[in-house]
């Protein structure tokens, strides 16, 4: 750099936090709920509120490893498939193979664990790109859960199983705590840890950070499988929600997930990204879907808002980069 | 590499091997192999009827791997396609239906596919967003698009005249073979030898040094997403004419199914290499299976398993292949 670093403070005019992405869209949502409470009365009240969080945990679930994904360069298409897989799986192995319930949910979190394995091994190993690797799994996970299925769905599951879909903890809907937990501990390990401070290392330049001796292999290994591990958590959550099986379970969420995260403000280039922007992102989706539908927008066209949605945040999100020299 | 030894490469027998081990000649003997093998086990897989069932019913999937084929060769993506087709083909009949000349219905599916595709090529290349953001986004917004304007219901009392998938040339060759048959050879003749289809390996094969030998990196990808657009209008014409009816809705992960006709037709997802006759083959062949699962009393349920098992083993010898080219 030839020329004179200024101080720093020099050229601010406003305090970094509030120029940072989360916090924009953070007083964004803020807004959109004040005028969405304004037109609707039913909008902003406690009931209607926590019930969108519990329509929410399903994709937000995912949403937290497709962040540690994406932070990295990668993607991962495939979130949407293994949901459908082990919701199968969930009920099949109960049904047909006469497991026991708790075993079947294990049996169907390790489903998806390998899942996410097979996606983070090829990737590692032979060097697949993400993008094709996954569009791969998203045919293969969905066609074996057609294959194994055969259309057929699986119902009648004991009262218990029911808990975390639709029962209240503590005033709360039982499956928010969940993805509460796995917030803190992604927003930890992402913020606190070297892993964490690993993947962005990864994103930023990969070849750098092999030289560094990051163990970037294992590192992306692990958030695939932890990737494919909680699309097998979501489906759990979402068959106890919804009471059923069905082999077309999940279909789509990779555009809700990767919307979310974008949105949230990581990039798709990779290296940039917080779970805490995450959240918010989350929460503006399902803000909107929320919105859209109390104003009598059928469901089909608010995938419309969401396709846009994403195009537009990248496209901003990347001029705003650029702006900054970033790419 | 001197004539001398180009001369000794020309007499050598390997030569002939190597052509044999090509991928589209691979791909042609599964395709004869196949029908052998379960021809054997049910003869009726065989009968005339249902090999040309076959090819008419997925003429369009060939068609459409066509321009996928260009747009992977690039480099890129596009997962919406699948979505166009299916709104192309309502466009089409709901005008069939409402009475516009048939040259219109016929027409309008092209000029608006190249129009969103080319739009999406613009995005991709001057604004500089991965393809698979932006065919995402245009995948759910045309989906949901085409569903909320619709309802998803099914369009009838299509004219006669507008089935071009009936029409047989020289009362023999139907038109979806004709248009499938036509498209791959000129699309192969272009790309193999006009200098703007050798730019599209150059940019897919290395950005730099396209770059450096003066070609356009974004005026290519833009001309190849507008070229799929093309393509995929013809699709959406073929499959809105191949019955009596449309519903306008999306098929289900047609463009998974357009996407493995390409790469396991030899296309490289590391852009490239291919070429648009071995996706052609790939369609036949993956059409073929389909059909062969429900004669050996194999639930249809399993083809899009068998299609992600495809992809990812072409996909794999692919990328070891070039490692161990690299490596020798």
């Amino acid at each position: 750099m030839s020329e004179i670093p200024l101080p720093q403070t020099a050229k601010r005019v406003a305090p970094w936090w509030l120029m940072r992405h989360e916090t924009m869209l953070a007083a964004i949502l803020i807004v959109a709920l004040i005028i969405l409470g304004f037109l609707n009365n039913r909008f902003l009240t406690v009931d209607n509120l926590l019930n969108q969080g519990r329509l929410t945990t399903e994709v937000g679930l995912i949403a937290l490893p497709m962040t540690f994904v994406i932070i990295t360069g990668g993607i991962d298409l495939s979130v949407g498939s293994t949901v459908g897989l082990c919701a199968i799986l969930l009920g099949y192995s109960w049904k047909n193979f006469d497991f026991p319930l708790p075993l079947a949910i294990a049996f169907s979190l390790l489903v998806g664990a390998a899942a996410g394995f097979l996606n983070g091994l090829v990737i590692t190993k032979v060097k697949v790109p993400p993008l094709i690797m996954t569009i791969a799994t998203l045919a293969l996970y969905r066609g074996l859960a057609e294959g194994v299925s055969q259309a057929h769905s699986v119902r009648g599951y004991p009262e218990w199983f029911y808990f975390i879909g639709q029962e209240n903890l503590f005033g709360v809907p039982a499956q928010l705590w969940l993805l509460l937990i796995a917030i803190i501990i992604s927003g930890v390990a992402l913020d606190r840890t070297t892993f964490g401070r690993t993947l962005y290392a990864i994103g930023n330049n990969e070849t750098a950070a092999r030289f560094s001796g990051l163990p970037v292999d294992r590192v992306k290994l692990i958030i695939y499988t932890l990737s494919g591990f909680m699309a097998g958590l979501s489906a759990f959550v979402l068959v106890s929600r919804v009471t059923t099986t069905r082999s077309d379970m999940g279909i789509g969420y990779e555009l809700d997930v990767i919307a979310t995260v974008v949105l949230g403000g990581s990039s798709i280039f990779g290296g940039v990204g917080t779970i805490w922007g995450t959240v918010v992102g989350l929460a503006m989706i399902q803000l909107l879907k929320d919105g859209l539908a109390l104003t009598g927008v059928k469901g089909d066209a608010t995938i419309v808002v969401i396709g846009a949605v994403l195009i537009l945040s990248t496209l901003v999100a990347s001029s705003l980069q650029r702006r900054r020299g970033g790419v | 590499m001197t004539a001398a030894t180009f001369a000794r490469a020309e007499a050598d027998p390997r030569r002939l091997f190597k052509a044999l081990a090509s991928q589209e000649a691979l791909l042609a003997i599964a395709v004869i192999g196949l029908a052998i093998v379960v021809g054997l086990d049910n003869p009726r897989f065989l009968a005339t009827r249902n090999l040309s069932d076959v090819l008419l019913g997925n003429a369009y999937i060939a068609v459409a791997a066509v321009g996928m084929s260009m747009v992977i060769v690039s480099g890129n993506i596009d997962i919406s396609v699948g979505s166009l087709i299916g709104v192309l083909a309502t466009l089409s009949g709901t005008l069939a239906v409402d009475g516009a000349p048939i040259a219109i219905t016929w027409l309008a599916p092209l000029v608006v596919g190249i129009l969103v595709m080319g739009l999406q090529g613009v995005v991709i290349a001057y604004l500089r967003i991965p393809a698979i953001v932006v065919t995402l986004g245009m995948l759910s917004i045309l989906k949901g698009g085409l569903i909320s304007v619709t309802g998803g219901k099914w369009i009838t009392d299509l004219p006669d005249s507008f089935h071009l998938a009936d029409i047989e040339l020289f009362n023999i060759l139907p038109m979806p073979v004709f248009l499938m048959i036509v498209a791959t050879i000129l699309a192969a003749w272009w790309m193999r030898y006009s200098a703007r289809g050798r730019a599209i390996y150059a940019v897919g094969g290395n950005a730099e040094a396209a770059r450096l030998v003066g070609i356009s990196q974004r005026r290519t990808v833009v001309m190849v997403f507008a070229l799929h657009g093309f393509f995929a209008g013809i699709a959406a014409l073929l499959y809105a004419t191949q019955l009596r009816v449309i519903q306008s809705t999306v098929p289900p992960n047609l463009e998974l199914t357009i996407i493995t006709a390409s790469v396991v037709g030899g296309v490289s997802i590391l852009g490239g290499v291919g070429t648009v006759i071995g996706s052609t083959l790939a369609a036949i062949l993956i059409a073929e299976i389909a059909s062969a699962l429900v004669f050996v009393n194999v639930s249809p349920y399993w083809i899009r398993a068998v299609q992600g098992v495809l992809i990812l083993v072409t996909v794999i010898a692919d990328i070891l292949r070039r490692r161990r080219m690299a490596g020798a």
